[in-house]
């Protein structure tokens, strides 16, 4: 019995050690990479060269800014769809789930070009609007925000919670801002953090659509400078990383809930 | 006029009619149990008492208004639900204070009542606390102050104990008659519980397949049940068929023995008819026994000992008969198998429509 344990836990950590090999070899290799822009030593020179440029601040901004767009218009649209669907068409939940798989089916090129064809003529001109680029990235984030909200409706009775609500004498407004939205803060935000770490690495459409997004930035470096990119990489890296942090410390905050196990 | 009144309502889902023929009129400030098996409708006429589903035809009034078609939140109406549905990200103080806050009642006020509400419910110690920091029955009668704090009309309770355990169950119901009794607040309450419909109503309403089957004192379903039904849902029952021989003497033959009961109205001569006779009334003993009882002869088949009371089966003719005794030490506990002598007056005999 024991022994057998004992040889479980071994290929456990093997297996283990495989898998964070396969991430940290290449991360090792991108950061040392980025560190010998000079001959003969180690220096932050490629990261310094990253930050004097402009472009990467405006850039940066720009997709942040986008991506906060998407979260925001996301959340609205998003969580009171769902909300609906749970508890008045239920029946409607497999046909929504099948909607939000669509991004994975149709590739982002295909979707761009459609874009691009719809609302470039009257009476949509919308191509040079960002609300086009907004939309483009909701139907991204779709999948992930829709999913991350469904499965928080689903952790809580929300039946019972809006009835609750409404015998005491709450507007359907009332009940998503003060019952349902905080209900689901951490569900939110984790659909938000993907969503956000999905923008700011899009590529495709914002460059399809000229925006000078940190997408298309990330690659015209790489397409024209050597230490530059790697540099960039793990400075994208670290950001992400830092927004997955603040992310778990803000969640764990949250009022009404068990720590780590979330609700009943 | 009632205070609350249900006419003619009737309830048809896609498949079935969860409510038909719903008739009620509750007086202000009583208390109503709606009691009967699992799906008969209990839970759907409560919710189109609140409003949370609308009747397919009928009309519900409240204090003299048609509220048939207003919606939830404009009925002011308490729920308290079985699975407690506590805002999870409120504390306890923030839950019972919610009601008041959509009100705008002024923070002053607010805080009073919910301070007064915490004091009802003697919870003040853990105002602070979050729902998933509290037990089952603090849930639940945090639930409750939260439903009566914005003073209803009416408070409606859905099977509001059935996911505590017994000891909870028991002091909580206590609780909530007090509380109710002191507020004077118009209450129906669902259950399947016999027990609990019982000890807290002032009037029961028994429910079967989506249909009223009485509705009375809790003395007088147990004693004067109207229907089959309602005579075999509360408390243990003989049943059996019978026939009546002469309507007026109250004369019926069961299987071949004469029987006499109070004078029957509803049935006449030749008529079948369902008689029902309680355990605790057959008596076994000769000293209870009076002019005019009924007497059988029967043979003991089985004896269980369940506490304060023994139960006796007995064998008459084809039927089975259960005879209820108090358990006292000079009991003269028959033995299986013999022949013993039972009685019963004429008026234990319920004759059934
Ligand atoms: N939304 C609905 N759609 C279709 N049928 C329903 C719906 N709600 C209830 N019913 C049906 O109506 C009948 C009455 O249900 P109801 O919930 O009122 O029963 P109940 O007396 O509360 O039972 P229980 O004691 O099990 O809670 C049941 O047969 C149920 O299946
Ligand atoms: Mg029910």
């Amino acid at each position: 019995m024991l022994k057998k344990r004992a040889s479980g836990s071994a290929w456990s950590w093997l297996w283990f050690a495989l898998g964070a090999a396969y991430f940290i070899i290449p991360l090792y290799a991108t950061v040392d990479f980025s560190l010998r822009a000079k001959r003969g030593e180690l220096s932050l020179l490629a990261y310094a060269n990253v930050l004097k440029d402009p472009r990467f601040g405006e850039t940066f901004l720009f997709s942040a800014e986008m991506s906060l767009l998407t979260i925001v218009t996301g959340i609205i649209l998003i969580v009171p769809t769902a909300y609906w669907i749970h508890i008045r068409l239920p029946k409607l939940r497999p046909v929504m789930e099948f909607i939000t798989l669509l991004p994975f089916v149709v590739p982002a090129v295909v979707l761009v070009f459609g874009l691009i064809r719809i609302y470039s003529h009257p009476p949509f001109m919308l191509v040079s609007s960002p609300a086009l680029l907004v939309a483009a990235y909701l139907v991204l984030a779709l999948p992930y925000l829709y999913r991350s909200v469904d499965t928080g409706l689903r952790s809580i009775d929300i039946r019972s919670l809006t009835e609750a609500a409404q015998s005491l004498g709450a507007t359907w407004p009332t009940i998503i801002i003060r019952v349902i939205l905080p209900n689901l803060r951490a569900s939110i935000l984790s659909g938000a953090f993907v969503t956000f770490a999905i923008v700011m690495g899009e590529f495709t459409m914002a460059s399809l659509l000229v925006w000078p997004a940190f997408g298309p930035y990330m690659d015209l470096l790489s397409s024209s400078k050597i230490y530059e990119p790697s540099a960039l990489a793990v400075i994208s890296f670290a950001l992400t990383w830092g927004t997955t942090a603040a992310i778990q410390l803000l969640s764990r905050r949250i009022p009404g809930q068990a720590p780590m196990a979330g609700l009943k | 006029m009632a205070f609350l009144e249900l006419n003619d309502v009737r309830k048809v889902f896609a498949l079935q009619t969860a409510v038909d023929n719903f008739n009620l009129h509750v007086e202000q400030g009583e208390f109503i149990s709606f009691l009967g098996p699992s799906g008969c409708g209990k839970t759907t006429t409560l919710r189109m008492i609140a409003g949370f589903e609308h009747p397919t035809t009928g009309q519900i009034r409240l204090g003299n208004n048609d509220v048939t078609a207003r919606p939830p939140n404009q009925r002011n109406m308490g729920m308290v639900f079985q699975s407690y549905a506590l805002f999870p990200h409120m504390s306890v103080a923030d839950n019972i204070a919610f009601g008041l806050t959509i009100a705008r009642t002024p923070a002053r006020e607010t805080k009073k009542r919910v301070g007064e509400m915490l004091a009802l419910i003697k919870l003040e110690a853990l105002a602070d606390r979050y729902p998933y920091q509290i037990s089952g029955g603090q849930q639940q009668r945090v639930a409750l102050a939260r439903a009566i704090v914005i003073r209803p009309q009416v408070l409606l309770l859905d099977e509001p104990l059935s996911a505590l355990d017994a000891k909870i169950r028991d002091s909580l119901r206590v609780e909530i008659r007090a509380i109710q009794r002191q507020l004077g607040i118009t209450t129906i309450y669902v259950t399947h519980d016999q027990e609990e419909a019982f000890s807290l109503s002032d009037r029961i309403v028994v429910m079967n397949a989506g249909r009223i089957e009485q509705v009375g004192t809790p003395f007088e379903i147990y004693n004067f049940p109207r229907t089959a039904f309602a005579a075999s849902f509360v408390g243990t029952l003989n049943v059996f068929p019978a026939t009546v021989v002469d309507a007026a003497a109250g004369r019926i033959m069961v299987d071949n023995i004469a029987l006499t009961t109070e004078a029957i109205t509803t049935a006449g001569v030749g008529q079948q008819i369902n008689v029902a006779l309680r355990p605790e009334m057959i008596s076994l003993n000769e000293s209870e026994r009076h002019d005019g009882d009924n007497q059988l002869t029967c043979v003991v088949e089985n004896i269980t000992f369940r506490g304060s009371i023994v139960r006796v089966q007995v064998r008459l003719g084809n039927q089975s008969l259960l005879v209820d005794e108090f358990n006292r030490p000079d009991l003269n506990v028959p033995q299986t198998g013999h022949q013993i002598v039972l009685s019963f007056p004429r008026n234990a005999c319920l004759v059934l429509g």
